[in-house]
């Protein structure tokens, strides 16, 4: 039975009043300091006097550690401390893993007795600089017993796998299979069943900046400060606080900016640990800054690893019934998130259509390669890409337009629920499918497309409609379990805002880092939104975790949306407030108030008005001209919940609300595939977005184009490969191949706006966005290119390789040897 | 046993310093940590990624994979010394009004990469500028609006020019 329940959706908002920030294309209030070479990333705060740390790595993907051997790194010049695994499994806990069972699959900040994938730290050096750390790294001397390893995920689930942790006698993780809705029957009256195999392999968020962490213990008090660029999770920090074995209010870690995170910085705690060890044990302040091959090859932000075998079951008209969902997803070497990202994916599994019902099965496998973490997208990207692989593939059999097929298949109808449960609260696939026909221009492109086929040139458009869930909520980490060790309902986002005697305004943030993404400009505009005042006078502070306010962080494309609801809470506090105050002075009731322009007036009369800073001064320096019930100050903090999660049922049949704000998108690429090369040349690109109400539409068309770069990477380029011993031979960026301005076309950019009922302003989170859509829709590009070829690519991503040899399998030529 | 060092003098953003460094410092070390001109940032460590950009004599160079005593004798310029006291540089100022960046972190790096392709060609087309720009990668703005930013302020670099000549 189904049991969830569907009642307690919350109010629906009103968003007619006109706004003069919310929607403003204002210049980043972030910007000039960043311009200006003054960023204070963490690796700028180093300070005279601070030990630096480097982590020795595992060269082997499999092996039993004998011994280590460290009186000569020891003895090395300016060489304060090594600390093996052996002797950080004594200092410190295990890492702070959300994963199934992880008693059964310990993660610790150094390898102990095993090394389970190349790169793995085994060892750390603290010394007086880099260079001195680095020298004593060269003379540990460590024996391995190397044993076999195993790199895929198929292999791994097979008998007789070498296994990567003993204790859970399987490298299988994790496995469940949900049934949402009557899938037999949908699959037994359908017409037509497509069938298909896809390979995601894997590719990670790659920020300029690595993972750092500065931190000094006092053992005065006992507590640690670490400053560092991976704040997120603040609720969960008493997990890493068990990590160092100290009670949660002596660690207080305090964010810096990131260069860039995309997902990769989440929860990155690791380097802090490192550090904060380090610090504890030397007595001093100790800084370790992830190097390069650290970062590539040991971040544990790797991104989904998958093999699919899908099933969409189809009637001849077009009109798709159901999809049944295999999926293994290759973890690596331990599974921090669980399978997170596969909860992430129900949110939006049948992406925009009205598919009925569904069958999902996951199953993770551990391997011998570096975990998962977390990387725009978190898994819905690849259940993007499978859907809308699915979907063309049932248009080419069932020899149907895929523009048609699609529109065929709209739901139209908001609030919708789907078959997992999860609501999607609004929105007009129609209107952004015709924005992005129009943007495209398309049926100039399908004609371009006919006539250069004729001179030998195959050109291929790419179409594709998807979702762009926003705003998680924890649900999806734990409904995989029947019994949950922690069915957490609350992912809250805090702010605090505080009017100063001469009415400025600063706001306190708790938990949201700036990542590259605009936390500061969303805040000022918000702000200034409600007080009438300028952006760019409002301050903006990033607290630290220990006496903070409940907070989460970036993440699932949320931020925007919850600093909107927490500033709104704060800010109807201090107004409050603020009109009873200025109800005394002009000694009217507060009734008769109203604000307008940056104060409250009598109701109607401009001329009997207290500006803000006229209430502020009075309250900060004249508390006895209040009645006695008035406090002196004006401030006020929001804990600002989720605003709209409800649980799953007890069955599973019906998973609850947990990802609600359903953004959109429809992008089309047009390629060109050179045969004789494999290589992919863009000619055009349109992607059209409807992420609700645009708070800053420039910000958010950079994070569109940003985002579809990245998703250009996943398509064509990127990939952390791993040879069939385990070897990483994409190890820095001489292989691993970021896009370069070359590889990245010029975007045609549209908006579409749906606000959303549920969230302040109708405001749905977009950070994600172009990565959500792209590898999809440039796979759809490069089959359509390769279709006359009988050519389909099903594996990404799709490299000159990768190409030639699938034109080589069809028979065609695919470069000379063909 | 103290390693050898070598007496270095150049010329950072007008400033002349004489300096004792290790032959194997990097450049972008003894910048960042000897000078503390933190503005110049450091990327992948083996001269790929163009973060770490600067220039030398007016060409840039990858600091990362440069010895600070190849620098010797030699005229550096780093983001820095850009702004004239609080007045941005024109590609500083472009590049917040066409939302060349976002996290930051290559942005100083583009922005002396910038300066040289200006330098060179005041009057870059589009493709010009995305080709010149290769050198660096972005991970968060996908070039667009870099190449836009870029293209603003060279115009009004040709412009005050003008007007000053």
């Amino acid at each position: 039975m189904t049991t969830a329940n569907r009642a307690d959706a919350p109010p629906v908002r009103d968003h007619s009043a006109k706004r003069r920030w919310v929607g403003q294309s204002i210049r980043r209030v972030e910007d000039p300091k960043f311009l200006l070479g003054r960023g204070g990333y963490i690796a700028d705060r180093i300070t005279p006097g601070t030990l630096h740390a480097a982590v020795l790595r595992s060269p082997h993907a499999h092996a039993r550690i004998l011994r280590f051997e460290t009186a000569q790194a020891l003895a090395a010049p300016g060489v304060h401390a090594v600390i093996t695994g052996a002797d950080a499994a004594e200092l410190c806990d295990p890492m702070p893993d959300f994963g199934p069972d992880p008693a059964r699959h310990t993660w610790r900040c150094l390898a102990a007795e095993k090394v389970r994938y190349v790169g793995e730290g085994v060892a750390v050096v603290v010394a007086d600089s880099r260079y001195l750390a680095e020298d004593a790294l060269e003379l540990i001397e460590v024996e391995y017993e190397p044993l076999p390893a195993v790199v895929d995920p198929e292999r791994a689930l097979a008998e007789g796998a070498p296994l990567v942790h003993e204790a859970l006698e399987s490298n299988c993780a994790y496995e469940r299979t949900f049934d949402f809705g009557d899938v037999e029957r949908d699959f037994a009256e359908a017409d037509v069943v497509v069938r298909d195999r896809l390979r995601w392999h894997r590719s990670g968020g790659q920020p300029l900046e690595t993972v750092g962490a500065i931190a000094e213990y006092d053992p005065g008090t006992g507590s640690f400060t670490i400053d560092t660029n991976t704040l997120s999770f603040t609720s969960y920090l008493f997990m890493a606080a068990n990590t160092l074995k100290v009670p949660a209010n002596k660690l207080d870690i305090r964010p810096v900016p990131a260069g860039g995170s995309f997902g990769s910085k989440l929860f990155a705690n690791k380097p802090a640990v490192i550090a904060a060890m380090c610090s504890r044990a030397t007595g001093r302040k100790v800084a370790y800054i992830e190097d390069r091959v650290d970062n590539i090859s040991n971040c544990d932000h790797h991104g989904s690893d998958r093999v699919y075998e899908v099933e969409l079951a189809m009637m001849r008209d077009g009109t798709m019934r159901s999809i049944k969902i295999d999926v293994i997803d290759d973890y690596g070497a331990y599974i921090q998130f669980g399978v997170g990202h596969h909860g992430n994916a129900l949110a939006q599994v049948v992406g925009p259509y009205t598919i009925g019902s569904v069958r999902y099965q996951v199953r993770a496998a551990l391997t011998n390669k570096n975990q998962q973490g977390a990387y725009r997208g978190f898994g819905s990207e690849v259940n993007n890409w499978m859907l809308e692989q699915m979907v063309e593939l049932a248009a080419r059999e069932l020899g149907l337009d895929p523009v048609a097929v699609r529109r065929k298949n709209f739901i139209r109808e908001f609030p919708y629920f789907i078959p997992t449960g999860n609501v999607y609260d609004s929105g007009d696939y129609d209107r952004v499918l015709d924005k992005a026909l129009e943007l495209a221009d398309y049926d100039h492109w399908r004609a371009e497309q006919k006539r250069l086929r004729e001179e030998g040139r195959y050109i291929g458009i790419g179409l594709i409609s998807a979702q762009e869930r926003s705003v998680f909520s924890a649900t999806e980490f734990w409904f995989w379990f029947d019994e949950p060790g922690a069915p957490v309902t609350s992912t809250p986002e805090s702010v605090s805002l505080k009017v100063d005697a001469t009415g400025g305004i600063t706001a306190i943030l708790y938990s949201c880092a700036f990542w590259g993404n605009s936390p500061e400009t969303m805040v000022s505009q918000f702000v200034a939104e409600e007080f009438d005042c300028s952006p760019y006078d409002v301050s903006v502070v990033y607290h630290g975790s220990r006496d903070g306010l409940p907070a989460t962080g970036p993440g699932g494309s949320r931020t925007t949306v919850m600093l909107a609801g927490a500033v709104e809470g704060a800010a109807a506090k201090i107004k409050e407030k603020a009109r009873r105050a200025a109800a005394h002075l002009l000694e009217i009731d507060p009734d008769d108030m109203e604000w307008s322009d940056g104060g409250f007036q009598v109701k109607g009369d401009p001329e009997r008005k207290k500006s803000l800073g006229e209430i502020a001064v009075m309250l900060h320096l004249f508390k006895h001209s209040f009645p006695a019930d008035m406090e002196s100050g004006l401030d006020g903090s929001k804990v600002y919940d989720h605003p709209y999660t409800t649980m799953p049922s007890a069955d599973r049949k019906d998973l609850g609300v947990f990802y609600p704000f359903m953004g959109h998108a429809c992008h089309v690429p047009v390629v060109e595939v050179n045969i004789e090369t494999g290589a992919v040349t863009f000619l055009h690109y349109a992607a059209v977005h409807d992420c609700g109400t645009l708070v800053n539409p420039r910000s958010l068309a950079g994070h569109i184009v940003g985002g579809t770069a990245q998703g250009i990477g996943t398509a064509l380029y990127e990939e952390y490969v791993y040879d069939e011993d385990g070897q990483l031979l994409s190890s820095s960026y001489l292989d691993y191949l970021i896009p370069s301005a070359m590889e990245v076309p010029e975007l045609t950019i549209g908006h579409v706006e749906t606000p959303s009922p549920y969230t302040p302003h109708g405001v749905k989170g977009g950070g994600e966005g172009g990565r959500m859509m792209a590898p999809a829709a440039i796979n759809a590009a490069v089959n359509d290119a390769l279709f006359p070829l009988g050519v389909r690519l099903t594996e990404l991503p799709m490299t000159p390789e990768r190409i030639l040899s699938a034109l080589r399998a069809a028979g065609r030529t695919g470069g000379s040897t063909g | 046993m103290a390693p050898t060092t070598c007496t270095i003098s150049l010329t950072v953003n007008g400033h002349p310093h004489v300096a004792e460094v290790e032959p194997r410092r990097l450049l972008v070390d003894f910048l960042r940590e000897d000078l503390g001109l933190v503005g110049t940032h450091i990327g992948c460590e083996h001269g790929v990624c163009g973060t770490c950009t600067v220039l030398l004599n007016g060409a840039s160079i990858r600091s990362c994979i440069t010895f600070a005593v190849q620098a010797d004798g030699a005229e550096i310029s780093t983001v820095e010394g850009l702004a004239r006291g609080a007045e941005m540089h024109p590609l500083q100022d472009e590049f917040s009004e066409k939302q060349g960046l976002q996290c930051g972190y290559c942005t100083p790096g583009m922005l002396m990469r910038a300066c040289e392709i200006l330098a060179e060609n005041p009057d870059p087309t589009p493709a010009e500028v995305r080709s010149a720009i290769a050198s660096n990668l972005c991970r968060c703005t996908g070039y667009q609006f870099i190449t836009e930013a870029v293209i603003g302020a060279a115009a009004r670099m040709r412009a005050t020019k003008e007007v000053a000549s």
